[in-house]
């Protein structure tokens, strides 16, 4: 076997306006795991998406076992032993596991019908190789996302893969899920398989990867053994200076309480869930995927309807408000997913900007436009978004940089509640930790926060109290010195706990 | 290079063939661009016009509105009965007053109660047909007094050597193309039509929004309405037939996305009047009527194709 499976020589790729890739060069070897790291917008995807037959390359070449080689589409690249693990899952919902590991590549016969039997057989082996837990008849629909993922992965199997792409596979993981996750991916390396990792969380990345390349705006920064560097230097590289590795956290200086919620009550999600928020107050929501943090905020923003419970602003029974209603008095969601819930895609980051204060942003109904402009200029720079203007199509823009624009539009009405869902999934260290300090300096200035997050190290060091939640129930409170990563794993692992009432 | 020419006749291939096809006309027939006859094609295209403004607000929230056919037949038969009875200025109102409720019905039962707008509107399509009938009792209405009404003159007439009917159309149109530009209201459509859940996310009334823009596709219907009934000084109960494809093919010809979020009224004029260049120039080259309909299907298909093809090279790219 080559010590390359596949280079990369001088690969060049330019959207309007801006070069994505640059004249980047690297390579893959057989076996090894190779990080791909860099800011928000560095131009991570493109790359990958490039090997993977999504985007053609201005310039440069491809050089595949040992030959120049052209990939033109998605399934060409599949069908090569190229793939692609997206940022964002990308199966069909109502289609068998067995159907969506072929998707495009089914065994038919002569005459077009599909092979069932062949195409279960197959698959059955691909998820048998992985140990999945489930079979290829099950609609993926009903998959949780890890599972989802593992799908995606059965095709490394399927396909023979000789490479296989992983941009942020952990984004929406539990720990455990992870663990597996690297399971998997270890045994894929064994095999001789060459592995990209592409994610923004550094203990990860030292974690399980063997080399790092490092790409700033579109350049390569250089290519380094995991073993012969450290976090510091991988910082430096990505964005030119280095990180305090230590949290800030708001001065613990309360005011009145802003949000109460006693006893909120959805059948089959939540049960009796009871918190409240201070002036000046960050709160942490910890708790695995799917313990229904997610589902507890957008109750009490208002897009969902609970079944019993009271939500009181200000100390005023506010009943079930409407987001209108919520968003007026002073209230913000930053939501979990932020392409379908956070932004409008085909819109530009001003539109995105002004959506939910169209009011504050016009006269007489009529929009005022440098209003809108003023408020982009100002978020672009504090939140340092990477976009060609106010008007590119947020679509266009990398994932990071998207959920900088959540968050912008969010904070430029100035509310009064920010509660923030996951806020920095995707996001790069440097803008983690300026988000963390924006989180810190909300608080400073009387803002209460709600903060939910997977991330333990991120819940315990922006909040001043953390409430752990397990199967639709808050289960625990900690506060000053009994928040510890012991007590949360313990609060939210050894409860069973109360069964959400069907 | 080829990539360009790729990208140019992605982007502009409709204009192109367009561009083509009237050259031809305008080689084959020596009427096609006189002045005379362009303004005849403008003075059928208001109508469809008009009524296409309306339909552009729904398609831009990603639903449909079929039932403006039927709907310009009712009110084309209301305006021209009470113009009789009533006469011409409560006539007008109540064929405005009778569009926006039927428009409010239809967006009531699609933006509120949420069912699924191409069935609504079909069977509202249908059942105007029937309430037509139910009206006139199956017989024509006219105009009885057509020499000397100032009704004649939202079809008949014309202001500063334009027809009427083309001036009620184009200030028709910049005052939706503004509404959509530049007011909250038209954010809102182009929001819920992008993306619905980020829209109610952000606080914005997903059910209102699209309630209105029913309402605006039934009064500019109405309109319609009243600019068919003056310029025909009459009624048949088939005088709207078809026209709910017409109206639609116009507005994707233009390039609003049927998915809903991108597109306006300026694709929506230039599409319309495409649409009925090409039926003219079909009628001067000699081909019969009904030829006409199948270039409509035809079109119909290429631009529904093109916009499709583009929204998955965006969402795979
Ligand atoms: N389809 C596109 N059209 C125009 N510009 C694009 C397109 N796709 C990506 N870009 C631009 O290319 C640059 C690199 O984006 P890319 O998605 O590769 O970043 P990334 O390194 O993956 O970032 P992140 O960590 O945020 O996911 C960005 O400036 C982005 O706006
Ligand atoms: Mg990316």
């Amino acid at each position: 076997m080559q010590d390359v499976i596949l280079k990369v020589d001088g690969i060049t790729k330019t959207f309007p306006g801006v070069k994505a890739l640059d004249n980047v060069s690297f390579d893959i070897r057989p076996g090894e795991v190779h990080a791909l790291v860099g800011e928000n917008g560095a131009g991570k995807s493109t790359l990958m998406k490039v090997l993977a037959g999504l985007h053609q390359p201005d310039g440069g070449e491809i050089v595949y076992l040992g030959e120049p080689t052209n990939v033109s589409n998605p399934l060409d690249a599949r069908q090569k032993g190229i793939l692609l693990i997206h940022q964002e899952l990308s199966l069909s919902p109502e289609l068998s596991v067995a159907e969506n590991i072929y998707l495009g590549a089914w065994p038919t016969n002569r005459f077009g019908v599909l092979r069932k039997k062949e195409l279960r057989r197959n698959a059955s082996a691909a998820l048998e190789a992985l140990g999945c837990g489930f079979g290829p008849d099950v609609r993926v629909g009903t998959l949780s996302v890890a599972m989802q993922q593992m799908v995606e992965i059965a095709r490394a199997e399927a396909f023979r893969a000789n490479v296989v792409i992983f941009d942020e596979p952990t984004a929406s993981l539990t720990d455990a899920e992870k663990e597996q996750l690297f399971h998997t991916i270890r045994g894929l390396q064994a095999r001789g398989v060459g592995i990209v990792y592409i994610s923004h969380k550094m203990d990860e990345i030292f974690d399980i990867t063997d080399r790092i390349t490092v790409l700033r705006d579109g350049q390569v920064q250089g290519t380094i053994d995991t073993a012969d560097t450290d976090l510091n230097n991988v910082t430096r590289m990505m964005i030119g200076r280095t990180l305090d590795a230590y949290f800030v956290k708001a001065k613990a200086e309360f005011g009145a309480e802003v949000l109460r919620v006693e006893n909120l009550t959805k059948t089959g999600l939540f049960r009796e869930v009871s918190f409240s928020v201070r002036e000046g107050e960050v709160l942490g929501l910890y708790g695995l995927v799917g313990a229904g943090r997610s589902e507890v905020v957008e109750t009490v923003f208002g897009v969902r309807r609970a079944d019993a419970g009271k939500v009181y602003w200000k100390g005023g029974d506010i009943g079930l408000p409407t987001p209108r209603q919520s968003i007026d008095m002073g209230m913000a969601l930053v939501p979990e997913s932020r392409k379908e819930q956070g932004l409008v895609l085909m819109m530009g980051g001003r539109e995105n900007t002004s959506l939910p204060h169209l009011s504050m942003f016009s006269e007489l109904s009529v929009m005022n436009k440098s209003k809108e402009l003023a408020a982009f200029e100002k978020y672009r720079s504090a939140l340092s978004i990477k976009t060609t203007g106010p008007d590119q199509a947020v679509s266009q823009l990398s994932g990071g940089n998207q959920q900088k624009f959540v968050l912008a539009k969010w904070l430029c009405a100035d509310p009064k509640l920010i509660i923030l869902d996951e806020p920095t999934r995707g996001i790069d260290v440097g803008s983690k930790s300026a988000i963390h300090e924006l989180i810190a300096h909300l608080a400073e200035q009387g803002l209460a926060v709600v903060v939910i997050s997977s991330e333990m190290p991120e819940v315990l060091g922006v909040s001043h109290r953390v409430l752990a939640m397990s199967e639709g129930a808050v289960v625990a409170e900690f506060g000053g010195a009994q928040m510890t990563e012991e007590n949360l794993i313990d609060a939210v692992s050894h409860h069973r706990g109360p069964m959400v009432a069907e | 290079m080829g990539q360009l020419i790729k990208n140019v006749l992605r982007r502009h291939g409709l204009l192109l063939a367009f561009l083509v096809f009237l050259a031809v006309v305008a080689v084959n027939a020596e009427a096609f661009l006189t002045p005379g006859n362009i303004l005849d094609v403008l003075r059928q295209v208001s109508i469809t016009g008009m009524m296409a403004l309306g339909v552009t607000f729904v398609v831009l929230t990603g639903r449909l509105d079929l039932s403006v056919g039927s709907l310009l037949t009712l009110l084309t038969v209301i305006v021209v009965d009470q113009h009789n009875i009533s006469g011409p200025f409560p006539a007008i109102v109540m064929t405005l007053l009778a569009g926006a409720a039927i428009g409010a019905f239809n967006g009531l039962l699609i933006g509120f109660v949420g069912l699924n707008a191409l069935i609504v509107t079909l069977a509202m399509l249908s059942f105007l047909q029937g309430l037509v009938l139910f009206y006139s009792g199956g017989s024509n209405v006219n105009v009885q007094n057509a020499q000397d009404t100032w009704f004649a003159v939202f079809g008949r007439g014309s202001f500063l050597g334009l027809p009427v009917p083309v001036l009620l159309f184009l200030s028709g149109a910049i005052v939706a193309g503004l509404v959509l530009a530049f007011t909250t209201f038209g954010r809102r459509i182009y929001a819920v039509g992008g993306n619905e859940t980020a829209s109610i996310f952000s606080g914005i009334n997903a059910p209102w929004t699209v309630f209105w823009t029913y309402v605006v596709s039934g009064l500019t219907t109405a309109i319609a309405a009243v600019i068919m009934g003056s310029r025909v000084m009459g009624a048949q109960n088939t005088i709207g037939q078809g026209y709910e494809l017409t109206v639609l093919a116009g507005v994707i010809l233009g390039g609003t996305s049927l998915l809903g979020g991108s597109g306006s009224i300026w694709r929506t004029v230039i599409g319309i009047s495409m649409l009925g260049f090409i039926q003219n120039g079909l009628l001067l080259l000699g081909y019969p009527y009904y030829v006409q309909w199948l270039v409509t299907w035809a079109v119909i298909i290429i631009a529904v194709w093109i916009d499709l093809g583009a929204k998955r090279g965006r969402i795979f790219a």
